[in-house]
């Protein structure tokens, strides 16, 4: 499968990944997004040297992949292009906090690399937590949950198309690319020459498309706004949930745990 | 009662050259007309005017709403059109939200719209396409889905274009036993003059955005020269070849 086929069906797999069923799918879209966002919240404000405290937060994302029947590999694997990125973000610290805070025998660890490793850290576990929202939720039902938020249905609107018109695009691109392949055997990508029509082309096929899409979604009763899946009234077991996560993040934010099990064991 | 009515409509694209000329004509209710002629005769500009897609000179009615602004919601809700182009048509991920999504944006219940969707699969024998992606499904299968998502929308009036296109002989005849049997308005734009002498009474025949021709399905599609003189042939179940 080349890049472009692969990328189309890596899109669609999100899809069908958040279609399937598990307790985390069942939960109320809502329910987990409020989660995710306090999730997020308490990760990113947990001091930058405070190692020990932000480790205990990789539960939560550990025990709802488990829940959720979606291996970590997968999130991992999807996220292969934008978890670099975010590690990448604290490379220079060790370079500019030198003060030393831990002797590991011989190795000096200075606050820079630790502080290196919680950035790290609460990059990669903010995005399995964003991750496990997307590969859980439907973009419909999340849709929906940012509405009872009253956030303007012109931007859940516009979230939703922009999932669809990407889709469309890469359609389109296949097509094109396919097409083009045909009549030019033997070489490798498109040639330069034909980088500019190939664009233009592109832009005004998928606007094409995207116009005769929206077409046919009025002629269907589109009005503005989406009718969304069906989102029942939230269960008291999602108000628990919510309230259940939003108290432990609090308390692993504000409690160091580790050091209270470890003072436990250690007397 | 007249469910559509064109008086005078003339439209051009860009262009400028009018693909639709001054024209004229009704149809009544419950009426099946066929829709032939040539590549760019102007079928498929003829139904998105009906749709008010686009928009040109004269009078068009439909139901006894005059097209304008306010009534386009009230009209577009009366008429389900089937694309010429499948991939446009449908664009949920799966069969079954695209099904539901005409139904459900106009107010009927999950309950009703569940029992629709599996009514039109059944009679047009697609309940296994129902969970299916839409990237994945075959050409003609889309073509099918399509249609089903047009019926599951039970409106008033149904606009085919192109319905048979890329579909195999039993689908082929699914589509024309399902058309047979809906009672609602219907018109169809095809080249498959097979699968309109089967489904229609009337038939108008268009060269350059204007009508040759206007009459009983029959008397017209066996007129091989008029047919000739406008790029096409007598239907095969006439041509008598043995
Ligand atoms: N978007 C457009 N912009 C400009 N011209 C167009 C556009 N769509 C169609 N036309 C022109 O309008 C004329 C009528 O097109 P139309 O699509 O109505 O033909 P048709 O009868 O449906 O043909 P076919 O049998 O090939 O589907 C053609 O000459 C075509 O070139
Ligand atoms: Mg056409």
């Amino acid at each position: 499968m080349d890049k472009l086929s692969q990328a189309q069906s890596e899109l669609r797999e999100m899809d069908a990944l958040a279609a399937e069923d598990s307790p985390v799918h069942r939960l109320h879209p809502l329910c987990k997004l409020l989660v995710t966002v306090c999730y997020i919240a308490a990760v990113v404000s947990f001091p930058k040297y405070d190692f020990t405290g932000l480790a205990v937060m990789v539960l939560y994302p550990a025990v709802l992949f488990q829940a959720a029947g979606i291996p970590v590999r997968t999130c991992f694997y999807k996220l292969r292009i934008v978890l670099p990125l975010v590690c990448a973000v604290g490379l220079v610290n060790p370079f500019l906090d030198r003060t030393p805070m831990l002797q590991l025998g011989m190795v000096t660890i200075t606050g820079g690399v630790i502080s290196m490793v919680t950035l790290m850290m609460k990059g990669v576990f903010s995005l399995m937590a964003s991750f496990l929202l997307i590969a859980t939720t439907t973009i419909d039902s999340l849709c929906a949950a940012l509405r009872k938020l009253h956030v303007p249905s012109i931007l859940t609107t516009l979230l939703l198309l922009t999932y669809r018109y990407i889709g469309v695009m890469l359609e389109e691109v296949t097509i094109m690319t396919e097409a083009y392949k045909l009549r030019a055997p033997g070489q490798k990508g498109i040639h330069i020459s034909a980088w500019g029509s190939f664009l233009g082309q592109l832009l005004l096929r998928s606007m094409d498309r995207a116009q005769e899409l929206f077409g046919s979604m009025l002629l269907r009763g589109f009005q503005g706004e989406f009718f969304y899946a069906d989102v029942p009234p939230c269960k008291p077991s999602g108000i628990v949930y919510t309230i259940a996560c939003a108290g432990a993040f609090l308390l692993a934010r504000l409690v160091p745990i580790a050091s209270v099990l470890g003072g436990l064991f250690v007397g | 009662m007249t469910m559509i009515e064109f008086r005078n409509v003339s439209f051009s694209y860009d262009s400028g050259n009018p693909v639709v000329a001054d024209l004229s004509f009704s149809i009544g209710r419950g009426e099946t007309v066929g829709l032939i002629g040539a590549n760019g005769a102007g079928k498929s500009t003829i139904m998105k005017l009906l749709l008010g897609l686009v928009t040109g000179e004269g009078e068009i009615t439909v139901d006894g709403l005059p097209m304008n602004r306010q009534n386009l919601p009230a009209i577009r809700q009366r008429i389900g059109f089937v694309l010429q182009d499948s991939d446009n048509q449908m664009f949920m991920p799966t069969v079954y939200e695209d099904m539901i999504f005409g139904p459900r944006n106009y107010g009927v219940s999950k309950e009703e719209t569940d029992r629709r969707v599996d009514d039109v699969l059944k009679c047009l024998g697609l309940q296994e396409l129902k969970h299916r992606y839409n990237h994945k499904i075959s050409g003609g299968e889309k073509r099918m889905a399509a249609i089903a998502t047009i019926l599951a929308m039970e409106p008033e009036m149904i606009l085919m274009d192109e319905p048979s296109t890329a579909l195999d002989p039993v689908n082929r005849r699914t589509v024309i036993n399902t058309v047979n049997r809906l009672p609602q308005t219907k018109l169809i734009a095809s080249h498959d003059l097979d699968m309109i002498l089967d489904t229609c009474q009337r038939v108008i025949l268009l060269a350059g955005g204007a009508i040759v021709a206007d009459g009983d399905a029959e008397t017209i599609l066996r007129d091989r020269e008029l047919l000739e003189a406008n790029r096409m042939e007598l239907p095969f179940c006439l041509q008598g070849r043995r």
